[in-house]
């Protein structure tokens, strides 16, 4: 069976997107999207509720198909090759999928035999990945008994017994709390680290960060930025620092002064009235050190001081000027008020 | 890029014979799995067999075996060789619940995006199901045999449980299909029932139908519980059986040759 090299040139693509549309009715759930995963990397396609994440990982899952266009994982065509294409994928989708009436160890074991392992190594396989997911103590118990956490890991597990080429997580940790996200992050980094091609979706500019090499922005079902996550983060603004000092009255003239001074190059200093504290764009350490210090030689009482990453309304307003499209509980809602320059 | 414009001659691999078997041989030990860890599910192929043989015996018997001029005697010959039928009818349909139930959590995405057999996961709730039923009927002939029933035709009996499983293993592609397109469980049981009752009902199963309305004979001499009932009895206890035996393996290779297709194709493209 021939695979497609798409690339020639070296530095192979893992997955090729091209004009990917797919309709339901009159809704456009995917609206002509391009994307390429090279190997080994981690593409983060990061967008609202609805805005097609779910739809082309089932597409390229072979879950769905597609009203139009073309996508290749592994050099496997997802309409002409779906079964060499699945025996290369692994897929952990929103909702944990395996099967809760069945203890930890026989989900593992049905799917090494569902993959064509021997029985005993697909015994060996479904210890060893107990073990490696810190899920041996709860082999017997049936996966109802386990917490989100858990069942999270149970997943990752289940989609790494065929040793994929291509791992899909279709946000991963939506539902859990940061603890277990930080969990969850750090079994996806060791799985990484072992060469897989990761596509992860993902609501949150923080899960993007922590994990994605390449972000790929969509929106209602269009891509509406990509590229090396560095570059996107230059473009939305990187951090924000936020200041607040301990007498209200001071806010004012502080974000005044951080402006006039103009340290980060944007002038796009802002005040948030309801915690009461002055945001700052901040592109790197350098310029954070710089406004602690014009703070400092203010001698301004200073209550708290914190950085934070935008968030997805943040990003999607700084890349196309609107708001992301998703339900207004999807986003953080801060009461922000723009400062006149 | 050259992947846009390529062109794909590569076939798809196919599954081998042997790989099939496996698949269908891991999942149907995830539904025994399943009976493991939640004996109750097991309740209804234990108690059925033993209320509805006890309550058509004593509540009926009497008065309808009177009427066949045999007593309550002469009642269990003719109603046990029908409740192994009306059965075979009964349990299918619990495979459709739980397989609209499997829809409804992640593991069926789990199951179609690996390389397996779109067949694979449905034969094996087809076999399991069996079981089950084998389990039932077995129930049923211990309590047959308790309320009187004179098992005369150990071969009859096993050919009975044979056909019965054949006319079963059909019917189960209509529950399955019913699993597939129709929104839960709770739908699935409910349309099942509609569709149940007037055939267990307007059958020789409980009553001969020589008393009934010319109308409803048209309907219950075609009804293939009707014929399974009666192929039973034959095979059984003696009589005719070549007619009953023919009409009801017909029915089961058209409702397999049409529920089996399309509950694989529906299977298949539900998103």
């Amino acid at each position: 069976m021939t695979r497609i090299d798409n690339n020639p040139s070296g530095g192979n693509t893992a997955v090729t997107v091209r004009g990917l549309v797919k309709h339901y009715g009159e809704t456009k759930a995917l609206d002509g999207v391009d994307l390429d995963v090279r190997e080994g990397t981690v593409m983060g396609v990061l967008g609202p509720n609805g805005a097609g994440k779910t739809t082309l990982v089932r597409i390229l899952s072979t879950l769905l198909a597609p009203t139009s266009g073309q996508a290749t994982v592994a050099g496997y065509d997802v309409l002409g090759q779906p079964r060499q294409l699945r025996r290369v994928i692994g897929l952990t989708g929103q909702y944990a999928s395996v099967d809760e009436k069945l203890p930890g160890w026989e989900n593992l074991y049905m799917i090494g035999r569902l993959l064509d392992l021997p029985r005993k190594e697909a015994r060996a396989r479904a210890d060893e990945l107990l073990e490696r997911f810190s899920l041996t103590d709860a082999a017997k118990r049936p996966a109802s008994t386990y917490s989100g956490g858990m069942r999270r890991r149970l997943d990752l597990a289940a989609s790494m017994i065929g040793r994929p080429e291509v791992l899909f997580l279709d946000e991963p940790t939506t539902g859990l709390d940061p603890r277990t996200r930080n969990e969850v992050w750090d079994e996806v980094k060791r799985m990484v680290a072992e060469g897989v091609t990761v596509l992860l979706t993902t609501q949150y500019m923080e899960e993007a960060e922590q994990l994605a090499t390449e972000l790929t922005v969509v929106d209602r079902g269009k891509v509406i930025a990509g590229g090396a996550i560095d570059e996107l983060k230059a473009k939305v603004g990187g951090r924000t620092l936020r200041v607040r000092p301990a007498d209200p009255q001071q806010l004012r003239p502080l974000a005044a002064t951080l402006d006039e001074l103009g340290i980060t190059g944007l002038a796009t200093t802002t005040v948030d009235t309801e915690s009461g504290s002055v945001l700052v764009p901040i592109l790197s350490d350098e310029q954070l050190t710089a406004v602690a210090g014009v703070v400092i030689a203010q001698g301004i009482t200073i209550s708290s001081i914190t950085t934070e990453l935008p968030s997805l309304d943040e990003v999607f307003l700084s890349l196309t000027g609107h708001r992301a499209s998703a339900p207004r509980d999807a986003v953080p809602t801060n009461a922000l008020e723009e400062v006149a320059v | 890029m050259s992947a846009a414009t390529a062109t794909v001659t590569a076939t798809d691999a196919r599954i081998p014979l042997r790989g099939h078997l496996r698949h269908t041989g891991a999942l149907i030990r995830r539904n025994l799995l399943w009976i493991k860890q939640d004996p109750e599910s097991m309740f209804d192929a234990l108690l059925m067999p033993v209320i509805f043989t006890l309550l058509f015996v004593y509540v009926f018997g009497g008065s309808i075996g009177q009427a066949l001029g045999g007593g309550q005697h002469g009642y269990v010959q003719y109603v046990i060789p029908g409740m192994i039928a009306m059965m075979s009818m009964s349990l299918s349909q619990g495979v459709g619940t739980g397989f609209s139930q499997d829809f409804n959590s992640g593991v069926m995405d789990r199951f179609r995006s690996l390389p397996i057999g779109r067949g694979s996961v449905l034969f094996a709730k087809i076999a399991v199901e069996l079981a089950r039923m084998l389990f039932a009927t077995t129930v049923l002939m211990i309590v047959a045999v308790l309320v009187g029933f004179d098992i005369n035709n150990w071969a009859g009996l096993f050919a009975t449980v044979g056909l019965s499983a054949v006319f079963a293993s059909s019917i189960m592609w209509v529950f399955l299909t019913l699993g597939v397109v129709l929104k839960n469980a709770q739908s699935v049981q409910a349309m099942g029932f509609l569709v149940l009752f007037p055939l267990q009902f307007g059958s020789s199963i409980f009553a001969p139908t020589k008393t009934m309305p010319g109308w409803l004979r048209a309907f219950t001499d075609y009804n293939p519980l009707s014929t399974l009932a009666d192929a039973a009895r034959g095979l059984m206890v003696g009589g005719p059986v070549a007619h009953d035996l023919w009409v009801t393996l017909g029915w089961s290779v058209v409702i397999t040759a049409v529920a089996a297709p399309y509950a694989i194709h529906k299977f298949r493209t539900k998103s």
